[in-house]
């Protein structure tokens, strides 16, 4: 764990002072896929269980609209508290279907939760209260009681997102290689084997799906607070596929790939975007299809490839 | 003492007796071999004692706890494990990290954050593995095993909770004509040393005659004959219905 640890500090300081030396579009870029690497992160969490969720926009969604709101009608403006209001919100709402949820896997575990994905789209594209389809903007936040200065607002929202990342994923390192995090990986292979063990499948599945919900709804408080709005479009289908898109990326085995993958998905769109408008899902589908053809097992799979070559 | 005591259990699937009011006890430290041809109920029986199949009627003790309403995490927890015919394992997991998720099934709470890893729980995890001599598989992942060795590596999950009831599903089938004899010198000498009670299901009427103390042999559901293994294996209706040799 400690070595998790240093290792977590260590990549912090380099993104910290990386971020210094970095042109501002590459700072929101980053910025934008560390939040929505958090999500893709649940995503991976669930994968490791065997399961994957089609409708993680549920979370992202409701930890973007629980921190616009406490910003907007509450007048909490801290950064921090507002990052904790968007993972509280989204275990609030996921933790009621988690029993149910646990005891589904393969399409019908991916349909369910595309399905209380599409209906949260719903209810808020009718809620004018909620802006309705257009959404609503955004304070920009405050950071530990100081208010950010214009110069700065990039960067320091960059360090807290990239600290947040960091946090959660030592966190999420520690999980996966605790006794928890490896009863998951075989219940991945053999859940009759897991049971007459005496562990509860479902009851890893079910906290699996919480500390999922979490991730996606701090990584959703992070996101609003870099795009400065909050729109239905969070919980739509297509959003959760390109999170969904993001974990295929990165495999399970590395929680660094997830970020990696977050970070080559906003850059395959925005250059993609800038140099062929119209067909840029194209340049996205292909690469997927590169990587699922030479990386099975995702990008993660070539870092541990290099960390097995690297070591003693 | 009576260790496992299973009394009048029935089981129909769709009016195909499973079970016909088959009873057994079991006193703690025997070896129960049983016997009897495919569909004769013996498969039905172990999933009955572990929980997977709720017999429709009659009752299953475990030292004198009524243990037949509950599943197989709760009976596995009071003590009754069981390996599979075909190995129940985590093929993608090498053989070190089946016993260590073993090992954290078996020791319960599930942390969220202690290694899996740690020094406490691989020595535990490798002192498994030697009691059937699988040390030198450790690094290697189950996909790439040979049957003999996964067969023990399944047993060897079975016993990480120290259980005092083991039900061996077919320990021999896959097994080379080679190996199958190395494999049940291997777990019997380790089930000895524990001191488990086990019961386990053959077809194989040389394993039974060498490894059990006791024979239960089965015929559509009921019990054809219980007792010691030369005195089953030579009644005439064992001879007919299960051995196949002819009186």
């Amino acid at each position: 764990m400690k070595k998790t640890a240093a290792m977590g500090l260590a990549v912090l300081a380099a993104l910290l002072a990386g971020g210094l030396l970095a042109p501002k579009w590459l700072l929101f870029l980053v910025t934008m896929s560390a939040a929505n690497g958090l999500v893709s992160l649940g995503i991976v969490l669930m994968m490791r269980g065997g399961v994957v969720s089609f409708g993680q926009g549920l979370v992202f969604a409701a930890g973007g609209y629980a921190a616009a709101l406490v910003s907007n009608k509450l007048g909490v403006s801290d950064a921090l508290l507002l990052a904790a209001a968007g993972g509280g919100a989204a275990v609030l709402l996921a933790a009621p279907f988690a029993p149910l949820l646990a005891r589904y896997r393969g399409i019908f575990f991916a349909m369910l939760t595309l399905a209380l994905s599409m209906v949260l789209y719903g209810v808020l594209m009718k809620s004018e209260s909620l802006g309705g389809s257009d959404g609503f903007n955004m304070r920009r936040p405050t950071l530990l009681g100081f208010s950010i200065p214009d110069a700065w607002s990039g960067y320091a929202l960059y360090a807290l997102v990239v600290t947040i990342a960091v946090l959660l994923s030592t966190a999420a390192r520690v999980y996966f290689d605790s006794a928890r995090g490896l009863v998951a990986l075989a219940i991945r292979e053999n859940e009759l084997r897991v049971e007459y063990l005496g562990a509860s499948v479902r009851r890893v599945m079910a906290l699996d799906f919480v500390l999922a919900a979490f991730l996606g709804g701090v990584g959703g408080a992070l996101a609003v607070m870099a795009l400065g709005h909050i729109e239905p479009q969070f919980s739509y289908w297509t959003t959760s596929g390109e999170f969904v898109f993001v974990s295929i990326l990165a495999g399970h085995h590395s929680v660094a790939a997830v970020f990696a993958a977050s970070l080559v998905l906003e850059l395959v769109r925005s250059f993609s975007s800038a140099y062929f408008p119209n067909t840029w899902q194209l340049a996205l589908g292909l690469f997927l299809l590169i990587v699922i053809r030479f990386l099975p097992k995702g990008l993660g799979s070539l870092f541990n490839r290099f960390s097995r070559q690297a070591a003693p | 003492m009576t260790v496992l005591s299973a009394r009048g259990l029935c089981k129909h699937f769709d009016g195909v007796v499973a079970a016909d009011q088959v009873t057994i006890e079991v006193a703690a430290g025997e070896r129960v071999g049983l016997i009897g041809s495919n569909g004769a109920g013996k498969t039905t029986f172990v999933n009955m004692i572990t929980g997977y199949l709720k017999p429709d009627e009659g009752r299953i003790e475990l030292q004198g706890r009524d243990i037949t309403p509950l599943g197989p995490r709760q009976i596995e927890r009071l003590g009754v494990a069981r390996s599979f015919q075909i190995p129940q394992l985590f093929p993608e997991l090498s053989v070190l990290d089946n016993m260590l998720a073993a090992d954290a099934c078996a020791q319960g709470g599930l942390s969220a954050w202690q290694p899996a890893r740690d020094a406490a729980r691989r020595a535990r995890a490798e002192a498994g593995l030697d009691r059937f001599s699988l040390r030198e598989h450790a690094a290697r992942r189950v996909a790439e095993l040979a049957g003999g060795v996964r067969k023990l590596l399944d047993i060897a999950v079975a016993l990480t909770r120290a259980p005092s009831v083991l039900l061996l599903d077919e320990p021999t089938s896959g097994v080379s004509v080679e190996e199958k004899f190395p494999v049940m010198e291997t777990v019997m000498g380790a089930l000895d040393r524990a001191r488990t009670t086990v019961l386990f299901v053959e077809h194989d009427m040389e394993i039974v005659q060498r490894y059990a103390s006791r024979v239960v042999a089965f015929y559509s559901g009921r019990v054809l004959a219980d007792g010691a293994p030369a005195a089953v294996l030579a009644d005439a209706e064992v001879r007919r219905h299960v051995t196949g040799a002819e009186a």
